[in-house]
């Protein structure tokens, strides 16, 4: 996954400037910054719903939204995208065969995501951090191979956010490249390598040890607020 | 465009539909039991048949335009239309699906109603009561595919509603239910020309009054199944996949 100079706006402002990165296959990449700064506008270009202003990006090797690739990516919005007057089992049904996956795959996808005993419950009678795994299960059934998830763990308690990272890590020893965003810097140190944004720009791209070692802080946050301090002083 | 989607998709919607009993008892009680409210109205006055069998047309239209309406504006509103678009489902597929989907929710629609109607209500029409149930059938896949249609002008719920009288009032001045279509001013007839119920009110009234009316109904649904057809593809543009 690559992308070179892009620029997005919407509704004629800019929301991304100019960005350039490239992320290997089978890593867990995350998307810090705060809230506004773009990581949705950039998750959804890359899986094609956003129209790109100029540059350019390249997903598996095709242009994003690209009809071969809409069966090898798994997108997760942050809001709960799946039908909640349906059961687990039937909205996870649903897209397994709009991925033309097996039947079974579905209950597999279910397991992973630990609501194996809920499975027949409405996604509307479960709690907020269930529904949320309920939509990421929508997402795994077709065994995708980049999986873009616009803030997963946001809302979660301590001991589902752990569970989560772990089913992530596994799927990324797997081949598959994940795509994370979260506004908790202190979930960057999961992550293989970071992208840190703010304001439509990417700050940094690095491995998160390699982010606090050059910046000489000892938190994802204070990295973060280091990296600023330093765009600012190079601005003025 | 892939059958094994759209069968998906309107199976879903099927599933959906099948977990809210109260709308499944909407869609089949409501237009029955306002016909029949209508026939205690007319009380036996020979007026009623010919309301009640333009009712016939009228009433599915509108009650799948709204529930349609309402159902894909929830698609779009909750994210599921956005997160489709990044699967492998094309437009066509889904609007097939919600198309199948309620126009089998239709059907049970227009068969409860035509039936009350026939056996209970004493509405009786010169030709075969079938074609009934065929314009009834068309005129709500019509109000199914304005629908989907309307949606995309609509941003909350709130919205979509009040497109019900905007959709509505029109069709019915102009159908010929109120008042004759050749006593209207030229340019109303015209405007009537363009509307979908002034079809379904002119079959249906053929039915009424024609033993074998086969060859203006078919005329008429024709029709029909052109402005449901029009209005889909109107829908599958206003649904881009990409947002600017």
């Amino acid at each position: 996954m690559s992308v070179d100079g892009l620029s997005v706006d919407r509704g004629g402002h800019p929301v991304l400037r100019d960005l350039d990165f490239a992320v290997p296959t089978g890593a867990v990449v995350g998307l810090m910054g705060p809230s506004g700064c773009g990581k949705t506008t950039l998750m959804r270009t890359l899986v094609g719903v956003q129209r790109i202003t100029s540059g350019t990006a390249r997903v598996l090797g095709h242009i994003p939204g690209a009809p071969t690739l809409r069966s090898r990516i798994g997108y997760v919005t942050q809001a709960v995208s799946v039908y909640r007057d349906l059961t687990v089992e039937q909205n996870v049904a649903y897209f397994a065969t709009l991925a033309a996956a097996p039947r079974s795959s579905a209950r597999e996808a279910i397991d992973t995501v630990g609501l194996g005993a809920y499975a027949d419950r409405r996604v509307d009678r479960l709690s907020g951090g269930q529904a949320s795994r309920a939509s990421l299960a929508c997402a795994l059934v077709g065994s995708p191979e980049l999986l873009v998830l616009d803030e997963p763990t946001v809302g979660l308690d301590p001991l589902t956010r752990e569970e989560l990272w772990t089913s992530m890590r596994a799927l990324a020893e797997n081949g598959v490249t994940l795509l994370v965003s979260s506004h908790v810097m202190d979930e960057a140190s999961r992550c293989d390598s970071v992208l840190l944004m703010r304001d439509g720009r990417l700050l940094a791209h690095e491995p998160p040890q390699e982010l606090i070692r050059s910046t000489g802080t000892d938190s994802m946050d204070e990295a973060f607020l280091a990296l600023i301090r330093t765009q600012q002083e190079v601005a003025a | 465009m892939n059958p094994r989607i759209a069968l998906a998709t309107a199976g879903r919607n099927l599933q959906q539909l099948r977990a809210d009993p109260r709308t499944i008892g909407l869609i089949v009680a409501v237009p029955t039991l306002l016909l029949t409210l209508l026939s205690f109205v007319y009380d036996g006055s020979a007026r009623f048949t010919g309301i009640a069998v333009a009712m016939l047309g009228i009433l599915p239209m509108l009650v799948m335009f709204l529930i349609t309406s309402v159902a894909m504006l929830r698609e779009r509103t909750t994210g599921t239309l956005e997160r489709l678009l990044t699967t492998p489902l094309h437009r066509a597929d889904l609007l097939a699906g919600y198309g199948a989907a309620f126009a089998l929710a239709a059907l049970v629609q227009a068969a409860v109603l035509v039936a009350v109607s026939v056996w209970f209500l004493d509405v009786q029409t010169a030709g075969p009561v079938l074609w009934v149930l065929v314009v009834a059938v068309f005129a709500a896949a019509v109000g199914v595919a304005t629908g989907l249609l309307a949606s995309a002008f609509a941003r909350t719920e709130f919205q979509a509603v009040q497109f019900m009288p905007l959709f509505v009032g029109p069709q019915v001045f102009l159908c010929g239910l109120l008042a004759p279509r050749d006593s209207m001013p030229q340019l109303l007839q015209w405007i009537s020309d363009c509307l979908p119920m002034t079809y379904a009110v002119d079959a249906l009234r053929s039915i009424a009054e024609q033993q074998d009316p086969s060859g203006d109904v078919l005329k008429d649904v024709g029709v029909l199944a052109a402005f449901a057809v029009g209005a889909l593809v109107l829908a599958a543009l206003s649904m881009p996949r990409k947002t600017r």
